[in-house]
């Protein structure tokens, strides 16, 4: 008998019009390994994982679970054939306690349907104290962090006797402390047993943790691969299918004016607290300020003030040693593009004139210039490398990555000095990712100031000139990137440690 | 100005009064937790409670049996509570618009069939009471009392509850659980029918008949009851009762020398005061009056 806890066989998956998303896909995954599947966005992790966990049937291939054929209909006949899946957006109802998140769907009751707290408690508590995951039963999930939430998701699926678990992106959303948090915990799951399947498009981390690696390129497994035997460079080839060349090289550029100034700065966040208090910083002509921090340290709250949607407390803000206005045009990449980046039911030309319809370049003071805004879009397309390359088609239609790109070919060609990005390549795979920081990289030679806010500090290692650290409302750090490693950053986003940060 | 006779406002015929006020708001109130808990806005409890009375006065009215006109009531909230599922959680329509078509439909329907069974549109025959089950006490308040308490225990302890709660927040989550969120929901939908339908039985009893409209907008101030008791069984059965107070301290003192129109005011103000300044924001369910769609 093999060992294989997973086994799919020519898996094939067609969606719509003959669009293969799985193409004679194979994967074995062995019992009590840490398996990686890893590939760009839209390379078909996550069809073939939602056809192991029962969302979708194949077009054709079997699937073996312990050496036995199985067929899921259902996510629930999944997960009672002992296969568990952590989705990357959380599946959990915010307003119930960690316990009710955990039980939902499989209570223990008795007598008119009472639930039996007490069994479903004790029953946790023996598992959180296997896997050593230490939460509270009794919080409100909503009021949690990410990195506990993900836990809370884990032992939801190990309550239902899951023996093979799958986590699609795990890692997207933590900061380096709570990622090196699962993956202790995982290593637990795996000394216990567990197979675990890992859905991931970081290749620092794949190579850190997994034993083997499945890649797949446009619906194909193009490499079947032993962690120990690989490396990031074989990795990259086989996700991207060529060589990806190193970013341009950064060099210091010879400008000195200061753009942005902000001094004693305090914010209210929306429940009237104050999300910022009395921050200070510069950022000059030609230089990337980055700004990391666990989310929710008021990075938000100074995005929204900077770009003008929410009124400073106390402080003041200067621009170009002006008083910032309300009307200062800004280049701004909002975190959320789907909230405050576009309209989805608008064509990409229309998108491209939000915010910018009153330049004189698209519009009279009576009508649209719909010509010259057109021509416009064409050449914005052309030098942003946006597809399909049609001005007429909805922003609904493009890939969140070619979404991105038409938000930045608008902001970025704002006739302004100041630049702020707020998580500008989240959730985009590996090339758009780098368009992004290409042009981004490009706006700061050209001399204008760029603020960078990001959760993904190997990004702002790599692009920031100076990194600023957040961590409750204050600036707890302030480095010169050269100088500086995720580890010491790590270190203030979380508070353990803080130096002074005047000026 | 006189004095105002304060141990007449405490007097226990006053409190009954109260009370009696109280129930016609209630239970609609506790159903609407139920409905909105699970993800639907029902304001066809409006119609429910007209057609719940309607139907009571009809079933005592023929039968001669007061037990048995409270099941004709429920009935008729039952029923329409089904359609306005049927609509709204099957169809996926707009859950304001199929409550505003129910309550409409309930005001026609209830007047043309007065018509009909007892020749007048306004108001049918008289009907038996409460009082001819010889009980030494009002069984409706009872019943409200025992309501309240299954009810907060339904949907703060049961598996039901819980499903229940995740339905009308994050209903993809619980579909993601196995759970059957439409199921649930129709279930959340027909104990709200249920309710306000015993709700409209009581109305009729009070006046021993039906008269047309006399739900007189009790569905609406039972819903904003629901909202200013945040969406909680007992929260709801408090403002009703605030809501009772406020009516009956109108009626105890249309005669006592102050403007009556003053005193009309009151209820309305108090609602005022107390959902601006004691309640504080009313978080509803995240997916309250959200269809479920599920993904394929």
């Amino acid at each position: 008998m093999d060992n294989y806890a997973v086994e799919m066989t020519g898996i094939t998956k067609i969606f719509g019009e003959g669009f293969k998303a799985n193409d004679n896909v194979n994967l074995r995954v062995k019992r009590g390994d840490i398996h990686a599947l890893v590939g760009e966005n839209g390379a078909g992790k996550s069809t073939l994982m939602n056809i192991l966990y029962g969302m979708y049937r194949p077009d054709s291939g079997y699937i073996k679970i312990n050496s036995a054929e199985k067929t899921f209909h259902s996510p629930s006949e999944a997960i009672s054939g002992g296969i568990g899946m952590v989705h990357q957006h959380f599946m959990l109802v915010e307003t119930l306690s960690v316990l009710e998140n955990i039980i939902l769907g499989d209570e223990p009751a008795g007598f008119a349907g009472i639930i039996d707290y007490n069994t479903c408690r004790k029953r946790i508590k023996e598992l959180a104290f296997v896997f050593r995951i230490d939460i509270d039963l009794d919080a409100k999930v909503g009021s949690l962090p990410v990195g506990i939430q993900q836990k809370i998701e884990i032992l939801k699926i190990l309550y239902r006797n899951a023996e093979i678990l799958i986590l699609d992106e795990p890692t997207a959303v933590l900061t380096p402390r709570e990622t090196e948090g699962l993956f202790k915990t995982l290593k637990e799951l795996r000394s216990e047993g567990k197979t675990i399947i890992l859905i991931s498009h970081k290749m620092s981390e794949v190579l850190s943790i997994s034993d083997r690696i499945t890649v797949l390129r446009r619906g194909k497994v193009t490499g079947d691969l032993h962690t120990a035997d690989t490396g990031k460079s074989e990795l990259g080839r086989l996700i991207v299918g060529e060589e990806i060349a190193d970013l341009s090289v950064k060099v210091k550029t010879p400008f000195e004016d200061t753009i942005l100034e902000v001094k004693n700065v305090s914010i209210k966040n929306d429940r009237k607290f104050l999300a910022i208090e009395d921050i200070s910083f510069l950022v000059q002509s030609g230089e990337i300020l980055g700004i990391a921090g666990v989310e929710g340290n008021g990075q938000t709250e100074l995005i929204e003030a900077l770009s003008g949607i929410r009124e400073i407390d106390s402080g003041t803000v200067l621009l170009n040693g002006k008083r910032l206005q309300q009307n200062d045009v800004i280049a701004h990449i909002p975190a959320d593009r789907h909230k405050h980046g576009i309209v989805k039911e608008y064509p990409l030309y229309m998108n491209i004139l939000l915010g910018r319809e009153s330049e004189s370049g698209f519009s009279t003071p009576y009508h649209l210039k719909q010509k010259e805004l057109i021509n416009y879009t064409d050449n914005l397309i052309k030098e942003f490398d946006i597809r399909p390359a049609d001005h007429g088609q909805l922003m609904g239609g493009l890939s969140g990555g070619n979404q991105q790109k038409a938000v930045a070919a608008r902001e970025l060609t704002k006739d302004t000095d100041l630049i702020i990005a707020s998580h500008p390549t989240r959730g985009l795979d590996i090339k758009a990712a780098k368009f992004v920081h290409e042009a981004l990289l490009s706006e700061r030679r050209k001399g204008k100031a760029v603020v960078l806010v990001s959760t993904d500090l190997s990004e702002l290692l790599m692009l920031s000139d100076r990194i600023a650290v957040m961590y409750n409302g204050t600036i707890t750090g302030m480095f010169k990137a050269v100088q500086t490693d995720e580890n010491e950053i790590g270190m203030y986003m979380t508070g353990m440690m803080a130096k002074d940060s005047k000026k | 100005m006189q004095e105002l006779p304060m141990d007449e406002i405490l007097d226990i015929a006053f409190l009954l009064q109260t009370l009696r006020i109280t129930i016609p708001y209630l239970l609609p109130s506790v159903g609407a937790v139920f409905s909105e808990k699970g993800g639907v806005i029902n304001i066809a409890l409006e119609g429910i409670l007209l057609a719940g009375a309607f139907c009571t006065a009809v079933g005592t009215f023929y039968t001669g049996n007061v037990l048995l006109g409270i099941v004709c009531g429920v009935s008729a909230g039952v029923l329409i509570a089904y359609i306005h599922s049927i609509i709204t959680i099957t169809f996926k329509a707009n859950q304001i618009v199929s409550g505003i078509a129910l309550n409409i439909f309930a005001l026609g329907i209830t007047k043309f069939f007065c018509k009909i069974l007892f020749n007048s549109s306004s108001n049918s025959a008289r009907i038996e009471g409460l009082e001819t089950l010889n009980l030494p006490f009002n069984p409706f308040l009872l019943l409200c009392i025992i309501i309240l308490a299954i009810s907060y225990i339904t949907i703060y302890r049961t598996k039901f509850g819980l499903r229940l709660r995740a339905a009308g927040e994050n209903p993809e989550a619980a579909d993601s659980l196995g759970i059957n969120v439409n199921r649930i929901r129709y279930a959340g939908v027909l104990i709200s029918g249920a309710l306000a339908g015993l709700g409209g039985a009581w109305l009729a009893f009070e006046q021993h008949s039906f008269t047309d409209g006399m739900s007189a907008g009790r569905g609406y101030i039972a819903l904003a009851a629901m909202i200013i008791g945040k969406w909680n069984p007992l929260g709801a059965a408090a403002a009703c009762l605030l809501f009772g107070f406020a009516e009956s301290f109108t009626l105890q003192f249309q005669n006592s020398g102050i403007p009556t129109q003053f005193i009309q005011m009151l209820p309305y103000v108090l609602t005022i005061i107390v959902l601006a300044g004691f309640i504080g924001k009313a978080n509803p369910p995240a997916a309250d009056g959200i269809p479920f769609e599920k993904k394929d």
